[in-house]
């Protein structure tokens, strides 16, 4: 007799050998899974390789809306013989592991439903070209699971059709493979999963949508026209999906295109590009990781100084160096805040998932527009590339684009005199004007040299530090209207909080339950843009220890915090996570209790860990 | 050195041209280069080729890197737009500004350090997208700004100042440029303006990636007697491989050639080069047999200028990727946000 089912909270988990074609066939499963009404996150761990080596795909499922990353698989279909020690590892008690038992093998846990398919054989009698036998595997796999744990098989047709909509002739082999892998558990086997997908309600007005199609859109959005980039994972898809829709939506009549698209030669070039498009008023981007920032240090410094909006998408990736390429982390945060040599300071927007890939993309264009300076969009491996359920995106048809301050050739014939970097208006924003615009007034030089209020070439050391201090006003003055921190006050009581910001917002909010749990009650907030804005500090003086959590070894933005925002450093308690995994609700509590236990004034109050997690 | 503007006066006999422009409004604020250095030479041939084809300043870009020569842009038209950005880098900052905006006149100054050893990347990549723009190298064979290091053209057999040899060979911008597929490739010295101005005003005219490569001595550093770019070395080795006459469309042609010794090339926006040979054995249309005659001039230390490659397709980058003739910088808000009811459609397919 088998215990009563779990309906729809579970992690399913995928093991398979990267080219095989695999990766098509869960992603399926995850769309099935949301388009049956159930909340799901999908993550794609892979190796910095194109053929031959393990890779791993988890889909959490979760009607309570849980969808950050978490630790210990209920369903592990195991495809890949060099994976499966690890891959048995990680089934949690009564749970259930399907393999290809074309070659039979024990898995050596009593405690666990093992379910073998022969699936190369079935294969093998119903397909004789090698690449087809290969690829239906997956849909095999797919099939079982129609039996095992209850996903919808009208579902997965429908997907499927929709999927090969324009090749009708691959639907049914496709069906076929499904109902293949469907039938054999039906005809031949007894065990079903304990977790079970049911019809839910919960993703209404979702969307399942990567923070890299999402950012690519709100470039797309904000009226972007040039984008230049040089390839580099985990942001080559931003400026792709960028494309793929602006080939689509810029196609003007004549076939010529209202956007252009340029694979630089490398980062250095392709920043140039993007400075070089902006200075001359056409909305520019480039979209980058780690390795690229720091070639792009010196340019990054010139559009700092000579004020030249820029906007940056750097989805990050585990550094130092080329680290770990296809493993996420939030890294480049001191990199960022001071690119480049000299005293620089930059702004950053911190997207918590692709929702805010999209809102925050076309904000930044409006902000390196307004402040004329480099604005970071600092997305990581996690948002970028994975697929996240996500409110569906909206758009206010009302929105324009904010171009800040630039004069046109009628505002010019009103200025007595044009000084390109004049602070006219005591805000620390000069006036700028494109290239071209008026055949008398307005022409300017712009230089990385040190330069005077009009552009010109200066030595004296007065100006120059009067120019410094201007820009470091100007950036000051845009703490404000930057995305407002998240700020979720759990208990008024409470005097202990987390911090954290980017991709680790949903295990910090699944945590903040568990730590409930487990009797402590914290307040939370999800920093979303640096500068920081007053509601920072406001919060953190209404606390006494603030748990700063974030994916980086040496706490970064706690640094920042302590230069930026002075709070006390014996306020912030660095949580530091560098795995490259997505963060887990698990690691959110037990970090934080282990945290607590060293303070005095929590020490008491809770029990020493004797966990058997 | 401090931001010194030339008087605005006027002496009222300065001739204009037909935009009512004189040539004092082509020029910029004075030099602060060595006295005599070959790029203060450049700077005056730009200003005259300018003003001789009336062009609009405020509709010309200048883009520069860093060094001597990367200076230079400030020397001249005052009333175009500008920008000296980082050493060996204006080839992106150029591609970027001309895919914002196609209608300005893109004219970039480099130097050899800024364009053949830092920069030598983004060169090539810029002439091989045939950006659509002059690109003027002053080449003095050394590092200017920085005092006298060797540069990247500095020829095997010229020594330094102090007699040091260099053991590298020197890198040819000309030839690799023609390799790369830029459309108009010529060479000058900065001593012969009555050749250089002729080829500034083709250069500006050919649409697509233009690149003359001037002998700019440097007398502070590489004018001594063991320099193959001094000024009396270029004087004594320099040979024309053919004489350009410019007639721009309005004009008509009247000087007379000799049969068979001059090639006719008529650009996109109707001017006629005339390409008159001194070199019989050299045809600047046809890549094939006038890379070896380079060669051969290269071999004997002899400097061969003038008009070295000329592609009449013009093309430039934004045929080659297909952007609306409307600049980019142009095109209203309206027409680049797909607005809510296609993000509607967009998310119904991620459901
Ligand atoms: C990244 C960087 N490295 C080094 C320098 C120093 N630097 C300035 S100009 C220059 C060489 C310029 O040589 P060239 O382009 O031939 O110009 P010239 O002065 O000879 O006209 C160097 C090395 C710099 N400005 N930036
Ligand atoms: S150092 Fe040489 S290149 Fe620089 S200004 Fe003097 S002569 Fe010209
Ligand atoms: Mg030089």
């Amino acid at each position: 007799m088998q215990p009563d089912p779990i309906f729809n909270e579970f992690v399913l988990k995928f093991g398979t050998v990267n080219g095989s074609g695999s990766a098509s066939a869960n992603l399926l499963c995850a769309k099935a899974l949301f388009r049956m009404g159930i909340p799901v996150s999908a993550k794609n761990i892979f190796p910095s390789n194109i053929q031959g080596l393990p890779t791993w795909y988890e889909i959490r499922v979760s009607e309570a809306g849980h969808t950050a990353r978490r630790d210990g698989v209920d369903v592990m279909v195991a495809m890949n013989p060099q994976s499966y020690k690890r891959d048995t590892a990680e089934v949690v008690a009564g749970g259930l592991l399907i393999y290809d038992s074309t070659f039979e093998r024990d898995f050596g846990r009593e405690d666990i439903n093992i379910v073998g398919i022969p699936i190369a054989r079935i294969c093998a009698e119903h397909w004789t070209d090698t690449r087809q036998r290969q690829l239906f595997k997956n849909l095999l796999y797919v099939g079982a699971l129609i039996e095992l744990i209850g996903l919808d098989a009208a579902v997965v047709e429908d997907l499927i059709a929709q999927q090969f909509h324009a090749k009708p002739m691959l639907v049914e082999p496709n069906h076929k493979a499904l109902h293949l892998g469907r039938d054999y558990v039906r005809e031949n086997i007894d065990i079903r999963a304990e977790v079970r997908a049911r019809p839910a309600n919960g993703t209404k007005n979702k969307i399942i949508m990567s923070g890299n199609e999402a950012a690519g859109l709100g470039a797309l959005y904000a009226g972007a026209t040039v984008a230049t980039w040089y390839p580099i994972t985990p942001s080559t898809s931003l400026v792709e999906n960028y494309e793929r829709h602006a080939t689509k939506f810029r196609r003007n009549e004549d076939g010529t295109l209202n956007a252009a698209i340029i694979q630089a030669e490398d980062e250095l070039a392709a920043v140039g590009m993007a400075i070089g498009a902006s200075w001359n008023g056409a909305r520019s981007f480039t979209a980058t990781s780690g390795p690229g920032i720091s070639l792009m240090a010196e340019f990054i410094g010139l559009a700092y100084f000579a004020e030249i909006p820029l906007v940056l998408f750097n989805v990050q990736r585990g550094g130092p160096s080329t680290g770990m390429p296809t493993r996420t982390q939030q890294s480049d945060i001191l990199t960022c805040a001071y690119a480049s040599h000299g005293d620089t300071l930059h702004i950053m927007l911190l997207p918590g998932d692709p929702g805010e890939c999209f809102t925050m993309s076309v904000d930044a264009f409006d902000l390196a527009d307004r402040y004329q300076t480099p604005v970071f969009v600092m997305s990581d491996l996690d948002i970028g590339m994975n697929d996240w359920v996500i409110d569906a995106l909206e758009w206010d048809d009302s929105r324009q684009p904010d171009r800040g301050k630039v004069l046109d050739a009628a505002a010019l014939d009103e200025v007595e005199e044009f000084a390109r970097y004049r602070d006219v208006d005591g805000d620390g924003i000069p006036y700028r004007t494109y290239p071209g615009t008026h055949p008398e007034k307005g022409a300017f030089f712009t230089r990385g040299t040190s330069h005077n209020d009009s552009g010109g070439y200066t030595e004296d050391g007065r100006i120059h530090a009067e120019n410094l201090h201007r820009i470091k006003r100007k950036i000051d003055g845009a703490t404000e209207r930057l995305p407002a921190p998240a700020i979720d006050i759990r208990s008024d009581l409470s005097r202990i909080a987390i911090v954290n910001f980017g991709a680790t917002d949903l295990a910090v909010r699944e945590g903040l339950e568990l730590l409930d749990e487990a009797g402590q009650t914290l307040n939370h907030m999800r920093l979303r843009a640096f500068p920081f804005a007053a509601a920072v500090n406001e919060f953190a003086d209404r606390h006494d220890y603030l748990f700063v959590i974030e994916q980086n070894r040496d706490s970064q933005m706690r640094h920042l915090l302590l230069a930026e925002a002075g709070i006390e450093p014996s306020k912030l308690i660095a949580v530091p996570n560098i795995d490259g995994m997505p963060l887990t609700a698990t690691f959110v509590r037990d970090a934080v209790l282990d945290a607590l236990r060293t303070l005095p004034e929590y020490k008491d109050a809770l029990t020493p860990r004797i966990s058997a997690e | 050195m401090t931001h010194i503007l030339k008087p605005q006066f006027r002496h009222p006999k300065l001739r204009t041209n037909a935009l009512g422009l004189t040539r004092r409004d082509y020029e910029g604020v004075i030099s602060t280069l060595c006295a005599g250095c070959g790029h203060d030479s450049v700077t005056a041939a730009l200003v005259e080729a300018c003003f001789d084809m009336e062009l609009p300043a405020h509709r010309v870009a200048k883009m520069s890197g860093i060094g001597c020569s990367s200076k230079t842009t400030n020397y001249f038209l005052n009333r175009s737009h500008g920008f000296n950005s980082v050493h060996g880098r204006m080839p992106s900052i150029a591609t970027g500004a001309n895919l914002a905006n196609r209608d300005l006149v893109y004219l970039g100054v480099s130097g050899d350090g800024d364009t053949a050893s830092i920069g030598l990347g983004q060169f090539c990549h810029a002439v091989r997208r045939r950006v659509n723009m002059l690109y003027i190298c002053e080449n003095n064979g050394t590092y200017g700004l920085t005092k006298g290091q060797f540069s990247a053209t500095n020829d095997r057999a010229s020594k330094n100042r102090r007699g040091m040899e260099t053991p590298f060979d020197s890198i040819d911008l000309c030839n690799m440029a023609i390799e790369l597929g830029a459309g108009f490739v010529a060479r000058a010295f900065s001593g012969d303006k009555a050749q250089l101005v002729p080829l500034i005003k083709a250069g500006l005219h050919y649409r697509g990636f233009a690149l003359i490569d001037v002998i700019s001595p440097c007398v502070t550093f590489n004018n001594h007697t063991t320099s193959t770019k001094s000024y009396d070395y270029v004087r004594d080795h320099n040979h024309m491989v053919g004489r350009l006459d410019l007639v721009p469309e309005r004009e008509e042609i009247t000087a007379e050639y000799e049969p068979g010794t001059s090639a006719d090339v008529t650009l996109h926006d109707g001017a006629q080069m005339k390409l008159s040979k001194l070199d019989e054995s050299y045809d600047p249309t046809d890549m094939e047999t006038a890379l070896p005659v380079l060669e051969r001039y290269k071999k004997r230390g002899e400097i061969a200028t003038g008009v070295l490659y000329i592609d009449d397709r013009e093309q430039d980058l934004h045929d080659l990727i297909g952007t609306t003739n409307q600049p980019l910088n142009e095109v209203p808000a309206d027409a680049l946000c797909p607005g809510s009811s296609a993000l509607d459609a967009i998310n119904d397919a991620h459901r």
